[in-house]
């Protein structure tokens, strides 16, 4: 319970923090948005090919302006050493990891805010004809994002060229997530119920394989 | 429950760094109720050490003993009795000192959080007005005090600073100086890396001088400004 409360504490810290400079959201936003009208603009206008292909362009953006965000996240962490704070405190350090990643899911699941319409608006495909298995998929998949981005943003908190190296260590372990959610998501526009379910089945799964390997390899990882 | 720390026993510590020897079999005993001087020139193994005392550095061979009471004090006990002030004031520039120190009054558990936060900011000196404003419009020397209250908010009985002199002109560097004795005599181990032999002079009681990772000086006694210069010379160079 103080594990969970703990985090709590930390994630807060970090949205409130968010809250009053908008930085990290702006800019994640600011980018997914982007990504959606390049797309609305690079894809022939047929309605078949687009709507086999804004799966991927849902995710695809989720991923990059994802990435961003991670980097930012622990940026500030590092900024002034306070990572080293967190670690330091008496609290478990599962709590450091929970309270983080869940910030960066909130972000996360915040650019797919942005993004979804913007892509449903753009390329008039209807996203929303589903919106339960579209959140539910959203939700999962920023869930796994930053349980995955979180463990290796704070391993990496400290090495100097950790902006490349984050995305190459990342998307690999990222590629069963993204197509699981780029399945959900075809299903759904193909209306699709059983291979909705396998791949959201499928999604869960990966959050909680994540969740049990980040728990177990995160201290490791922080301490030098 | 709170199990403070008092002795220390760091017995042929030994971190690499790659092929790099950061420390050599580094032995040493701090004893609760003095301040140990850790000196040496930049790269002697100072602030690894520090960060060996402070858990968040492993060592490759060796072994640190914290002893309360009696029995070694480990894990969430042992963190709670740390407290470090850092090259960087490991506070957050977006958020106020009194939102910076509730959020380590939260995670240590304090209880009476904000009269206990009032009392440690008073007794830092950081102005009133200043409490509600955003770090990062802080001075150094502002920065400096808050970074000292975060880390006297916990009470800690194993005091570690890296460099607390830095960025404070002469007064303020005295004066934290004093801060220190007082948290010495109050029964806890304070261990100081510093290069500002004049801040810790007459006040510490403990001085180990590190030079490539071993250490070649120890010796407990009160030293002025002129002694603590002398051995500094005759044994960091």
């Amino acid at each position: 319970m103080s594990t969970l409360s703990h985090a709590a504490r930390i994630a807060w810290k970090d949205l409130r923090i968010e809250l009053r400079s908008r930085e990290i959201f702006y800019t994640m936003a600011f980018f997914g948005g982007l990504l959606a009208v390049v797309y609305s603009f690079v894809f022939p206008s047929n309605a078949d090919m687009i709507k086999i292909a804004v799966p991927g362009m849902l995710w695809v953006s989720i991923a990059f302006a994802g990435t961003i965000g991670l980097s930012r996240a622990f940026d500030r962490e590092r900024e002034n050493d306070t990572m080293r704070a967190l670690l330091l405190a008496p609290i478990p350090r599962l709590s450091v990891f929970l309270g983080k990643a869940c910030s960066i899911a909130v972000l996360v699941l915040g650019v797919a805010v942005v993004v979804t319409p913007m892509l449903w608006l753009l390329l008039d495909v209807h996203l929303f004809d589903d919106p339960g298995v579209l959140i539910l998929s959203l939700v999962l998949g920023s869930i796994g994002f930053a349980l995955v981005g979180s463990v290796f943003s704070a391993a990496l908190i400290k090495v100097r060229s950790r902006d490349v190296l984050l995305p190459v260590i990342l998307y690999p372990l990222l590629i069963p997530l993204f197509v699981a959610g780029t399945s959900v998501t075809a299903g759904m526009l193909a209306g699709n119920q059983p291979k909705v379910w396998y791949w959201m089945g499928f999604l869960g799964v990966y959050d909680a394989v994540f969740l049990v390997v980040s728990l177990w390899i995160f201290e490791s990882l922080v301490i030098e | 429950m709170t199990s403070r720390i008092d002795r220390v026993e760091i017995s042929k510590v030994a971190k690499r760094y790659g092929t790099e020897r950061a420390l050599v079999n580094v032995s040493l005993e701090l004893r609760a109720g003095s301040m140990c001087a850790l000196l040496g020139h930049n790269g002697a193994g100072k602030t690894t050490l520090l960060g060996i005392l402070s858990t968040l550095v492993r060592q490759n061979d060796g072994k640190v003993r914290y002893v309360g009471g009696g029995t070694e004090v480990e894990g969430d006990a042992l963190r709670r009795e740390i407290g470090l002030l850092a090259h960087s004031s490991l506070c957050y520039a977006e958020l106020t000192a009194r939102e910076n120190l509730e959020l380590v009054a939260g995670l240590y558990s304090i209880e009476g959080g904000t009269s206990a936060i009032e009392a440690v900011l008073d007794r830092v000196g950081l102005d009133a007005r200043a409490r509600d404003r955003l770090a990062r419009t802080y001075s150094r020397g502002m920065l400096q005090r808050l970074s000292l209250a975060r880390a006297l908010l916990t009470r800690p009985s194993l005091v570690l600073l890296d460099e607390p002199f830095t960025g404070l002109d002469r007064g303020g560097a005295l004066a934290f100086g004093a801060e220190l004795a007082a948290l010495r005599d109050g029964g806890a181990i304070v261990v100081v890396v510093t290069h500002d032999l004049e801040a810790i002079a007459g006040r510490t009681d403990h001085v180990a001088i590190l030079r490539q990772g071993k250490l070649v000086f120890e010796e407990r006694g009160t030293y002025d400004y002129e002694q603590l210069k002398d051995i500094y010379h005759r044994h960091a160079n």
